[in-house]
């Protein structure tokens, strides 16, 4: 049967190669398989035209059920229903859902095609947990097209691919206005359901501008439709609103949403000029609202920045250095606000410094250049320390560590001397243990072990002490990972809160019930699991991973995090075996992505990508691989409440002939009212 | 090869050709001086050769017409009279236009309804020169529920904003999630409150996607204790425990590849791979009777406009109209020469349409049975066909990609939309007939605007 059933296949794969009829030694084959030793050529030749003949009429009625089913692959089913129409019974079994794995195996002048049947042991497949249930089926609404434009929401392909965000950055003239006539092509390529997107300019124009060898209309769309201006109003209302959890919602629909990119000029203005505005009146809370729009516009896949980075790179780096950010520097923490900046301003030398546009070096030249003046006050002296660290290692090792010992003094004068002003005292404190916080861990890697005090004085001066407690209490943190790892494998779910977690990676259904975002570490496997399975063609996707190699004592994100960083190490040459209570034993880490659209631009921890790390093997010293290692991830400053998002799920209801005007979509739903007016004030943009 | 139809259908029918008379004689005297008797044999046993007058076609104007398994169409096929024209409304406007001033008042825009109101009133009360006689077709009389939807119907027809290429219109987009592929018929009620899943795992499933959560009706036992005097009776019937969002209706053992809502609201018909097709009634989501008779799958069924008919087709070659209080269908609509693949009634009831395997279109009439019209221009088979709410048009989709427009009085096809590449598997007019939407159904959905005729309704995504 099986045999027979392989040729079936094969046959109908060829099906468009008309007059196709089966080899003789195929009748031979199963005859033999059927007992029957001796057969005739010519009884051979008669059965394989006949053979052929049936085959490719149950393969033509299978094709039926196919269109039928309004499909594009043939299934097992359809020949079974095909056999069904001929009155044969059909072959029970074959329900495979993929594709049938056919082999081929020639030899003693045969070729072959069969099935190759694995021995099952059946405990296995008691053993194995049970499948998930799969989802029922559902429902599920959203406008496709308002009086023929299409909204831009997930449901919708995105109006404006970042490649093409990209073009009419780089290349105005040659890239079309998305929605004006050009864009036709493009769409038929099989971009998909992108029908409607401005198809009402796209009536009128051609005539006029068919002839048109240049165009000079302007490119960029200044006009918002009403409901991206509502969009924007409760976004930006809700971002700096006092309701955290609108604010969650806010900035989860800004990370995620696709259609955003229209709005970015605004969104930049709005930031940048509300900086401005808020670092004058010393409004904390406001710039932290803002630094987080920011971080939420990085984190969002679909967007372009390039061409607002120099709006907000301005507005980002006074968050760091400015000299006051808050009322009462003595009580408020600012310090937070800048070490978050600090953290983004990296992340923005990571994803858009070139070597034309030269962001990084030109940041490291503002930090070190304020930092070096002597008489920059301790909050800008913390804010450039902090921009700085962030950039990673080896900006530490050449900039910071030479001049600790400098630093180290003026540290001990403020500390130590009569008491001048409270504020320079907490300022250099702050400084004293940002600075321990930093080197510590580098240095941890570039001294070799025996730690002296002494020695440490010797070459940063009053810090030296200290830091060498703390370096030694990162050696002993880096090997107590080590052992860890020796030990056991702990799996558990990606520990970054709020952020990646709503976006599937299939821009495809999700299912309501569905969407909580795990806030945090503790999140049970399940829910991701569930959140996951929307993901309609593969019933059982892998759950998002971690298998982490840290102490479980690693309670909080942070750690986590920091101790991944550190123990599959940028293991480079500078890497030595570490110290004698370390084993010498590095796990290699291999960065699994199974995102299936993840662009490689993105970075590693890009919302859109899941990624599994999976230790491969534990190798005496050496190079690890670091996964998520180069990519400290900050945590939004005050902590954000789990929100129970849906910003962007948003559905429209049912809809008449076309009527009455449809809600805004893309408008998060809990925001139906105006955020209180008791709220801070709103940066005027 | 004994066995196949196909082969029998050529050996003993003629493939029709249509040749203009010069045509014809140049064909006759080349064979003739040629001596070629064998292949005027053949032309005389297997073709059937049409002569017309008049100057030979173009081959574009042939490429156009041919595709079809038996030739084209014979000319006096497509002669007779066919009454396309829409029936007179029923005259029930009393209630509407005492409504509708108060409406207006509340809106304060009486001015601009007042013409729109005039000439659709003025439209239903003339009568269609090439509308059927009234009683051509026995219809079902109207119910008062009936007579209600009509109202509102007109109420928002008199809302409606007309269509165009500048006035483009909003889709709402329902996708069905986790179906896995297995999502085979859709149906959606006229007034958008219903929507039918038919799916391979033989299951039917009915969503409300109005917050009116749908309930069956209750036990009878429940039911003698109702006050059957009261107001609210037909609030009292419905039993408030089965209220839920879906509806699963099993019956079927096979995939169901066609579903269609009565126009009242009250049943579904459901034509499945089993061979039935099956009446459920959405009063106690049960089935109510299994029509026998296609023995072979049944590709697709809908229902009359008005009710009460419905008609199907399937792998059978045949189309069947039926009653839904007859077990046996009394008309069968033979003559396709493959799997008759989509059945649509005219507006008017009058017609019946149906879209084969052997890429032709045919027009049914009810009351005889004759076939009226043959269409043939598509390469492949039809999948989808739509009538224009006026009833003048037809709109046909096949898996080779085109949409093709037929003026039913001529009998002629009047344009071809292209933009497709693969089989059209849906087709819909907007209410007002100035919109085509087709749908495409594949791995990824995919609904497109053809140049002169909008899109408007995407169906189905799998």
């Amino acid at each position: 049967g099986e045999g027979k059933r392989g040729c079936r296949m094969a046959e109908e794969k060829k099906l468009k190669l008309s007059n196709t009829v089966l080899p003789s030694e195929s009748m031979k084959v199963v005859a033999e398989s059927m007992g029957i030793a001796q057969i005739q050529e010519e009884t051979c030749q008669l059965l394989t035209d006949e053979v052929s003949y049936r085959i490719k009429e149950i393969a033509q009625d299978a094709l039926k059920f196919m269109h039928m089913g309004k499909r594009q692959k043939l299934t097992t089913s359809d020949i079974d229903y095909a056999l069904k129409l001929k009155n044969v019974e059909p072959l029970y079994g074959f329900h495979a859902q993929e594709f049938i794995p056919f082999r081929f195996a020639s030899g003693g002048g045969r070729e072959l095609y069969f099935y190759e049947e694995k021995e099952v042991d059946l405990s296995d497949i008691i053993n194995t947990p049970l499948p998930r249930v799969p989802l029922d089926v559902c429902l599920k609404a959203h406008w496709l097209s308002i009086e023929g434009c299409q909204p831009a929401i997930p449901e919708n392909p995105p109006p404006a691919p970042k490649e093409q965000q990209k073009a009419e950055a780089t290349e105005p003239l040659k890239s079309a206005k998305p929605g004006q006539e050009e864009d036709g092509p493009l769409k038929g390529k099989g971009q998909g359901a992108a029908p409607a997107d401005g198809k009402g300019k796209e009536k009128k124009a051609p005539p006029l501008l068919e002839g048109a060898p240049l165009r000079l209309k302007p490119r960029s769309i200044h006009e918002l439709s009403v409901e991206q201006q509502l969009y924007y109003k409760e976004i930006t209302e809700a971002c700096v609103g006092s309701c955290e959890a609108k604010r969650a919602e806010a900035l989860q629909s800004i990370a995620t949403d696709p259609g955003l990119y229209q709005m970015l000029p605004r969104f930049s203005t709005f930031i940048s000029e509300g900086v401005r505005v808020n670092v004058v009146q010393n409004n904390l809370a406001l710039l932290i609202y803002l630094m987080r729009m920011v971080k939420a516009l990085m984190d969002n896949p679909t967007l372009y920045l390039e061409k607002y980075v120099h709006e907000l790179i301005p507005a980002v780096m006074t968050c760091i250095v400015s000299r006051q950010l808050c009322l009462r520097p003595d009580v408020d923490n600012h310090w937070a606000l800048r070490d978050f900046a600090a953290r983004l301003v990296a992340q923005i030398c990571k994803h858009f410094s070139t070597t034309t546009n030269n962001i990084q070096s030109r940041i490291t030249k503002t930090f070190t250049k304020s930092w070096v003046d002597e008489k920059t006050p301790w909050t800008t002296r913390y804010g450039s320390i902090a921009g700085l660290a962030e950039l990673g290692h080896d900006v530490i090792k050449t900039l910071i560590l030479p001049r600790l010992q400098q630093e180290g003094e003026r540290i001990r004068s403020v500390l130590d001397g009569p008491v001048l002003s409270n504020i320079d005292r907490i300022g250099a404190d702050h400084v004293q243990s940002l600075l321990l916080k930093h080197c510590a861990p580098v240095l941890a890697k570039l001294r070799l072990p025996p730690d002296n005090q002494d020695a440490y004085r010797a070459e940063f001066g009053s810090l030296g002490p200290l830091l060498c407690s703390h370096v030694v209490k990162a050696r002993a943190q880096a090997a107590l990972q080590a052992q860890q790892v020796n030990r056991t494998t702990l799996t558990i779910t990606q520990p970054r809160p709020t952020l990646t977690l709503s976006q599937a990676p299939q821009p495809g259904p999700r299912t309501p019930g569905l969407l909580k975002v795990p806030g945090s570490i503790a999140l049970p496997v399940q829910t991701l699991v569930s959140a996951r399975a929307a993901a309609p063609p593969q019933p059982s996707p892998p759950p998002t991973k971690f298998i982490v190699m840290s102490s479980s004592s690693a309670s909080s994100t942070q750690q986590v995090l920091s101790l991944s960083t550190s123990a599959p190490g940028s293991g480079s040459t500078t890497t030595s075996p570490v110290t004698t209570t370390v084993p010498s034993v590095q796990p290699i880490v291999k960065l699994v992505s199974t995102a299936t659209t993840a662009p490689p631009s993105t970075a590693p921890s890009g919302p859109g990508s899941v990624q599994k790390y999976i230790v491969v093997s534990l190798p005496p010293t050496g190079e690890g691989k670091g996964g998520p290692a180069s990519h400290p991830s900050p945590a939004p400053p005050p902590s954000s409440a789990p929100s129970p998002l849906g910003g962007s799920a948003l559905c429209g209801g049912k809809q008449e002939a076309g009527d009455s005007p449809p809600p805004a979509p893309g408008t998060p739903k809990a925001n139906g009212s105006q955020p209180p007016g008791s709220g801070s004030p709103q940066p005027a943009p | 090869m004994k066995g196949n139809e196909t082969m029998l259908d050529f050996r003993t029918s003629k493939f029709v050709l249509r040749i203009s008379r010069d045509s014809y004689q140049l064909l006759k005297r080349h064979l003739q001086e040629k001596q070629n008797n064998q292949i005027w044999n053949i032309v005389q046993e297997h073709l059937y050769i049409d002569i017309f007058d008049g100057m030979p076609r173009s081959k574009q104007q042939i490429d156009a017409m041919v595709g079809s398994l038996a030739g084209e169409a014979k000319r006096e096929a497509n002669k007779s009279k066919v009454f396309f024209g829409l029936l007179k409304e029923p005259e029930i406007e009393v209630p509407l236009d005492d409504e509708d001033e108060e409406g207006e008042n509340e809106e304060g825009k009486p001015k601009k309804k007042k013409p729109k109101k005039d000439s659709i009133g003025s439209k239903s009360k003339k009568q269609d020169p090439n509308a059927p006689p009234q009683n051509r077709i026995p219809l079902p009389e109207l119910k008062d529920s009936d007579k209600l939807d009509k109202i509102m119907n007109m109420k928002e027809t008199t809302k409606r904003v007309r269509l165009g290429p500048d006035c483009l219109p909003s889709i709402c987009f329902y996708t069905f999630l986790n179906a896995y592929q297995g999502l085979t018929a859709v149906d959606v009620t006229d007034d958008s409150s219903l929507i039918a899943g038919g799916f391979a795992d033989s299951t039917v499933r009915v969503w409300s996607v109005t917050p009116k959560k749908l309930r069956s009706v209750k036990q009878a036992a429940d039911l003698s204790l109702i006050d059957k005097e009261s107001d609210d009776v037909l609030e009292r019937i419905m039993d408030e425990k089965t209220a839920s969002e879906l509806k699963i209706l099993y019956g079927h053992s096979g995939p169901v590849y066609g579903a269609s809502f009565s126009p009242d609201r009250n049943y579904l018909l459901s034509s499945s791979e089993d061979g039935t097709v099956r009446l459920w009634s959405l009063q106690t989501f049960t089935c109510l009777v299994g029509y026998k008779g296609h023995n072979y799958p049944v590709w697709d069924t809908q229902f009359s406009p008005y009710g009460y008919y419905f008609v199907s087709g399937g792998h059978d070659r045949v189309a069947r109209l039926w009653a839904t209080d007859h077990y046996q269908p009394l008309r069968i609509f033979a003559g396709h020469l493959a799997d008759v693949n989509c059945t649509r009634f005219h507006p008017n009831s009058n017609y019946v349409a149906t879209g084969s395997a052997d890429r032709t279109v045919r027009l049914w009439d009810v009351l005889n049975g004759n076939c009226v019209r043959i269409f043939t221009g598509h390469k492949g088979p039809i999948h989808s066909l739509t009538f224009s709410p006026n009833g003048r048009f037809l709109a046909t989709g096949a898996t080779d990609g085109r949409v093709l427009l037929w003026d039913i009085g001529h009998g002629l096809m009047v344009g071809e939309l292209k933009g497709h590449t693969d089989t059209v598997c849906s087709l819909r007019f907007s209410r007002d007939g100035e919109i085509l939407a087709s749908g495409f159904a594949s791995l990824s959905h995919d609904s497109r605007v053809s140049p002169d005729i909008y899109v408007d309704f995407s169906g189905e995504t799998a």
